[in-house]
C-alpha cells in the first residue's frame, strides 16, 4: 500500500466491493480494494446461488470463465414434518435458458478471488489481510479511511464491508442492527463425488439443484433450511431469523443437525465428508432496513446496505449486491469527472438504484418480511400439508372421507376464521 | 451420516487465531439466564457454554458472524470488534 491519495477506496472485496472495483477501475480511476481477510472472499458465505443478470452487465458471460459451481437447472421447495414433507419440484428448459436469466451455485471463497482478479486486471489495487479500523472524517466529509496504523486518502469511499458494516454505523449512517432484521445462517459444505451428485439428484453434468425448505429443521422457528449442489460437493445449512431465537430449545447448530438427518434429506448426503463448517448473517427485513445510502465522500453498497430479499422460494442479495456496486461506482465516475463528491453529487447512486430492480423489487416484496415472521407459515402449514397429503396419499380400505370437508376441518382445528383471515390478508399484501 | 461435535467441525476450518486477544468481550457475570439462554442457542459456533452453572465465552473457534452483537450488544457482549488483519477464520468454500 501507499500513502499516495486514491480517486476511491473501496472497503470490502465481496460481490458489490469487486464489481465497483471493476468499473472504477475501467473507466481509469485509481482504485484501492481493501479486505480484511486473507483473500477476497475468505470471511464471506453464501447458501448459496448467484443470479447471474447484473453480473452479466459488468462481465459479459462470465460463467465461461468464472469458478461457478453448477448451472441451477431444478428448483425443489419443502415443507418439512418430522417425518417427511411436501415437496414442490419444478425443472424446465427455461431455468438458466440463458445468460440473462441463468442462476448458478457458487462458493464465495472460489468466487469472490477470480471477481478480485477480474478488478486487478482491471487496473484496480488490492490489498487483501488489512482491516479497515475506521473511515477518516474531515469537516463532516468522508476522505479516506485508516487500516492497520495507516491513514489513506481519497476522494471517495465506497462500503462493501458487509451485513456488520461497523463502518457505516461508526459514522451515525447506520442504525446498530436489530434482531428481527438479521437471520443467522449455518452451513456445512460436503464433499461427494461429482457422479454421485449427478445421480442422487437427477442432475445433468453441470447442472444444479436449488432447494429450500421450511417447517421442521427451524423446529418451527422463523427460518428454513437450504441445499445447493455444487460440483463435487454439497452446500447445506439452515438459517434462523435472530428475533426468533429462543422459540424452541433446538440451538442453531442442532437445527443443522435435525435438518442433515431429516429423512427428505439425509439420503442425500449419505458418505459424505464435511470439509468446512461456516457462519454468517443474512440481511432478513428488505426495504424497511435500507440505510442511508449517500454522504459527503461516501456510499453505501451490498449487504452493508441490507439490500436483500427472500421470498420462501427464492433468496436474492449476490446480484443486488453486484448491481449496487456498479452503480456505485457509476455515481463515483460522474463524481470524478465533476471533481465534486459531495453527497448531492453522489446521490446520483441512490437514483439509480431507485430506478433499478433493485429498489423496485424490494418494494415490490416488502410485505414478505411481514409474512415471514407468521409463525403458521414454520409451525402450522408445513404439518396442515402433511396430514392434507397423508390424507390424500394413503389408501388404507377404510371408507374415504369427503377430502374438501377434511381440509376446512384440519384448518379449523388450527386456527379461527378471523386469525385464518388475518393470514390470509398477509400473503394478499406480501405479493 | 455420523453426527459430528460443533467443535470437530471446526477443526476442518483454517483460522489464523490471535490466542492472546479476544476480538469479542464478554460479561461472564451477567446475570440474566434469558439473554445468556439466547446466545446459547444461536451461536453457531458454540462460543458460548454453560458449564457447571456458570456462562463460558472463547473466541477460539468463532465464524465472525456478529449474531452475539445483535442479540446482545451492551448486555453479555461488551465489545464486538472484527479480528485484527489477517486473523480469524478463513473460508476456502465459503
Amino acid at each position: 500500500m501507499s500513502d499516495e491519495k486514491f480517486d476511491a477506496i473501496i472497503v470490502g472485496g465481496g460481490l458489490a466491493g469487486c464489481s465497483a472495483a471493476i468499473v472504477l477501475a475501467r473507466a481509469g480511476l485509481e482504485v484501492l480494494l481493501i479486505e480484511r481477510g486473507d483473500y477476497c472472499g475468505a470471511k464471506n458465505m453464501t447458501g448459496g446461488r448467484l443470479y447471474g443478470h447484473s453480473l452479466e452487465k459488468i462481465i459479459p458471460g462470465f460463467a465461461e470463465e468464472a469458478p461457478i459451481e453448477r448451472v441451477v437447472k431444478r428448483e425443489k421447495v419443502s415443507l418439512l414434518t418430522p417425518d417427511g414433507g411436501l415437496d414442490i419440484g419444478y425443472s424446465s428448459g427455461k431455468l438458466s435458458a440463458g445468460p440473462e436469466c441463468a442462476s448458478y451455485t457458487v462458493l464465495r471463497a472460489k468466487f469472490d478471488q477470480w471477481m478480485a482478479e477480474k478488478a486487478e486486471e482491471a487496473g484496480a489495487e488490492v490489498a487483501a489481510g488489512f482491516l479497515v479500523d475506521a473511515l477518516l472524517v474531515e469537516d463532516g466529509k468522508v476522505v479516506g479511511i485508516s487500516a492497520a496504523g495507516e491513514e489513506m486518502y481519497a476522494d471517495v469511499v465506497i462500503l462493501a464491508d458487509g451485513v456488520n458494516s461497523l463502518l457505516a454505523q461508526q459514522i451515525g449512517m447506520k442504525k446498530e442492527l436489530e434482531p428481527h432484521q438479521v437471520a443467522v445462517g449455518a452451513k456445512e459444505t460436503i464433499k461427494l463425488s461429482e457422479d454421485v451428485i449427478n445421480q442422487r439428484f437427477g442432475l445433468a453434468s453441470g447442472e444444479g439443484t436449488a432447494w429450500l425448505s421450511a417447517g421442521d429443521p427451524t423446529a418451527g422457528g422463523f427460518g428454513g433450511g437450504f441445499l445447493y449442489t455444487n460440483k463435487d460437493t454439497i452446500s447445506i445449512g439452515v438459517v434462523a431469523t435472530l428475533g426468533d431465537i429462543g422459540h424452541s430449545d433446538v440451538s442453531v447448530p442442532q437445527m443443522l443437525e435435525r435438518f442433515k438427518s431429516h429423512p427428505s434429506i439425509a439420503p442425500y448426503l449419505e458418505g459424505g465428508e464435511i470439509i468446512e463448517y461456516s457462519g454468517h448473517l443474512v440481511p432478513e427485513e428488505g426495504i424497511h432496513m435500507v440505510p442511508e445510502l449517500v454522504r459527503d465522500g461516501v456510499l453505501v453498497t451490498g449487504d452493508a446496505a441490507g439490500l436483500c430479499v427472500n421470498l420462501g422460494f427464492t433468496v436474492r442479495g449476490m446480484d443486488f449486491a453486484v448491481e449496487s456496486g456498479r452503480l456505485a461506482a457509476e455515481a463515483v465516475i460522474k463524481a470524478h469527472e465533476l471533481g465534486d463528491f459531495s453527497a448531492a453529487v453522489l446521490s446520483s447512486y441512490q437514483q439509480a438504484l431507485e430506478y433499478s430492480f433493485v429498489m423496485r423489487d424490494l418494494k415490490s416484496f416488502k410485505g414478505f418480511p411481514t409474512l415471514l415472521s407468521r409463525r403458521a407459515i414454520f409451525e402450522c402449514l408445513p404439518e396442515l400439508c402433511g396430514e392434507i397429503a397423508d390424507k390424500i396419499f394413503t389408501v388404507d380400505g377404510a371408507p374415504s372421507e369427503n377430502i374438501v370437508l377434511y381440509i376446512v376441518d384440519a384448518i379449523a382445528r388450527r386456527t379461527s376464521a378471523s386469525e385464518l383471515m388475518k393470514q390470509i390478508t398477509t400473503v394478499l399484501e406480501a405479493f | 451420516m455420523k453426527k459430528m461435535s460443533v467443535d470437530d467441525k471446526l477443526a476442518l476450518d483454517l483460522f489464523h487465531t490471535d490466542e492472546e486477544e479476544s476480538h469479542i468481550k464478554v460479561d461472564l457475570d451477567y446475570r440474566d439466564e434469558a439473554e445468556i439462554r439466547k446466545l446459547l442457542l444461536a451461536c453457531p459456533a458454540e462460543c458460548y457454554k454453560w458449564i457447571d452453572g456458570k456462562l463460558t465465552f472463547s473466541h477460539l473457534g468463532c465464524l465472525e458472524c456478529g449474531t452475539c452483537r445483535i442479540l446482545s450488544y451492551g448486555k453479555v457482549v461488551q465489545e464486538w470488534r472484527h479480528p485484527q488483519s489477517g486473523a480469524g477464520v478463513s473460508f476456502r468454500q465459503g
